[in-house]
């Protein structure tokens, strides 16, 4: 069947495709419904034709005439702006694919600037960047953001909306906004690599292609501003998860935990480059919580073995971090840390805290680090009920299986 | 593109500083220097001050009858003291104007995209 692999196309160009037809037309709706067109089409037609040698401007110019086709038909009936769209001026636009296909980046980079537009709900910036530039369905968001399914629905109709009736521009802003608006962006590429590397359907825990879709954003950022210290420091802390990405899931297809991971396997030119990036980033000397969490990632690639971990380090950072980024779950893995550091005891009696507050409930993680200490302490009964606890909770496989590993080591 | 700006604040300040003319003459100065800018920049469409909610009266019919009440329809903190009508091509220029707006200090300025009715078969 050729369908999965023209799927598979549509998936990966998809977003590339959609920046383009969005500055075009300007209308989110409009561009998504087109290229949903364009896909329906090449699913009709490419068995038969063969696969076009370029499918992202094949997927274009179908799209593109389908939005034209979808604009007159909507000036046909009643219409509500006062400037109609101007059909005519998109048709008699002659770009070649050629310079279609050279603009991507930028459109790719002034999609990722509107969608984190102040004037935007954070959380609807999120969801908007990774339905459109990363293509995730409502369902992939929602789990990202530990919210129903509808609430995330709702949520991208309100923010197209809103776009379309407020004329937020579709630019990269100049000078004086560009840091300020640079913070959100940072959020929502840090949050697409999350994404990819813990993904909500995929059979095994990592998804590549959004990672390497947040590093591909990241690297955009860091040479549009070579000056700003935490896109270089985010840069540096996914290249550096990104490093352990093939040790982290087993032959078995579960998690691997950090210390039990073939570090001989973990990319060295992904560790270098993330090294490389964050002493630059230091170097600007303005920290801030990417670079905190890079300089973590970094103390674990340096150790060659696990006993090696400079967790006193590490948790003295984690310190750092929750002071510039105070919350929850930052909070459970400082209290991992120091539990590494100090004893798992202490540990414990900070999760213990941690698990009176309601932030955290629903959260699998908080009883499967308790269970991990309590493992450690020997304490197996306690230790069983939280990775029963847990396993009540995760939904990602690769995550149960690890779990499930556990839970028959220590007799359950 | 047609843009709102609502002028919100809390209109015991603004009775205080009736008592103080100097203080009353400076506001007056930012605002008319303000309206002239947008003036100058071709964007103004419109705008005013609106006197206090003191003033206001509530309209509604229910059942066909006009019923009227005194005050303003609703009691909030800050209250809608002004507006203007603005145009201009995004809503990060019209936010630029609210931000220069004097108002913008201690107040609330809200932005609203201007609606445009349906033109009538």
């Amino acid at each position: 069947m050729l369908t999965p692999v023209i799927e598979n196309i549509c998936r990966a160009e998809g977003a590339r495709v959609l920046a383009g037809l969005i500055r075009r037309f300007g209308d989110f709706d409009l561009a998504e419904d087109a290229l949903q067109d364009a896909f329906a089409k090449a699913i009709e037609l490419w068995p038969a034709q063969g696969l076009p040698a370029a499918p992202a401007a094949w997927l274009t110019t179908v799209a593109q005439r389908r939005a034209l086709d979808l604009m007159r038909r909507r000036r046909a009936g009643p219409h509500y702006t006062d400037e109609p769209p101007d059909v005519a001026a998109h048709e008699s636009d002659d770009e070649g694919h050629a310079a279609e296909i050279s603009g991507i980046e930028d459109d790719r980079l002034r999609l990722l600037f509107t969608c984190c537009h102040p004037a935007i709900a954070q959380a609807a910036q999120m969801a908007l960047a990774l339905r459109t530039l990363c293509g995730l369905s409502t369902r992939e968001i929602a789990r990202a953001f530990l919210e129903p399914e509808a609430t995330t629905a709702q949520r991208l109709v309100r923010v197209k909306k809103k776009i379309l009736e407020t004329r937020i521009p579709y630019e990269v802003p100049s000078g004086e906004s560009l840091p300020e608006r640079l913070q959100a962006v940072l959020g929502v590429v840090y949050l697409v690599f999350n994404e990819g590397y813990a993904g909500t359907d995929a059979p095994g825990l990592v998804r590549p292609d959004l990672c390497t879709e947040a590093i591909r954003l990241a690297r955009l950022l860091v040479e549009l501003m070579p000056q700003e210290s935490e896109a270089l420091g985010l840069l540096a802390l996914m290249l550096l998860h990104d490093a352990r990405r093939a040790t982290r899931v087993g032959d078995d297809g579960a998690i691997v935990p950090l210390e039990e991971q073939d570090r001989t396997r973990w990319n060295r030119e992904e560790i270098a480059e993330g090294l490389e990036l964050l002493d630059s980033a230091l170097a600007l000397r303005r920290r801030g919580p990417y670079q905190l969490q890079a300089a973590i990632a970094a103390l674990h690639a340096r150790a060659s073995r696990a006993a090696d971990t400079d967790w006193k380090q590490i948790a003295a950072l984690y310190g750092g971090l929750l002071r510039e980024q105070p919350g929850a779950v930052v909070e459970l893995n400082a209290a991992v840390a120091l539990a590494m550091a100090e004893g798992a005891e202490r540990g414990l009696e900070w999760m213990a805290r941690l698990g009176e507050r309601e932030e955290l409930s629903g959260y699998y993680l908080l009883p499967a680090a308790r269970a991990d200490l309590l493992r450690r302490l020997g304490r197996l009964a306690e230790a069983r009920d939280a990775y029963r606890a847990a396993l009540a909770l995760v939904r990602n496989p690769a995550e149960r299986g690890y779990l499930d590993r556990r839970l028959a080591e220590c007799g359950g | 593109m047609q843009y709102m700006i609502l002028i919100y604040g809390d209109e015991k300040n603004f009775a205080q500083m009736a008592s103080s003319p100097e203080a009353q003459k400076q506001m007056y100065a930012a605002f008319t220097k303000y309206t002239k800018d947008m003036r100058d920049a071709g964007i103004m469409r419109a705008g005013s001050e609106l006197k206090p909610t003191s003033t206001a009266t509530t309209v509604r019919v229910k059942n066909g009858k006009t019923v009227t009440t005194d005050g303003p329809f609703a009691e909030t903190k800050e209250q809608l003291g002004g507006y203007y009508i603005i145009d201009v091509p995004n809503l990060d220029e019209a936010v630029k104007w609210a931000a220069r707006c004097p108002a913008a200090q201690g107040g609330s300025i809200e932005v609203r995209p201007v609606g445009v009715m349906p033109a009538t078969a």
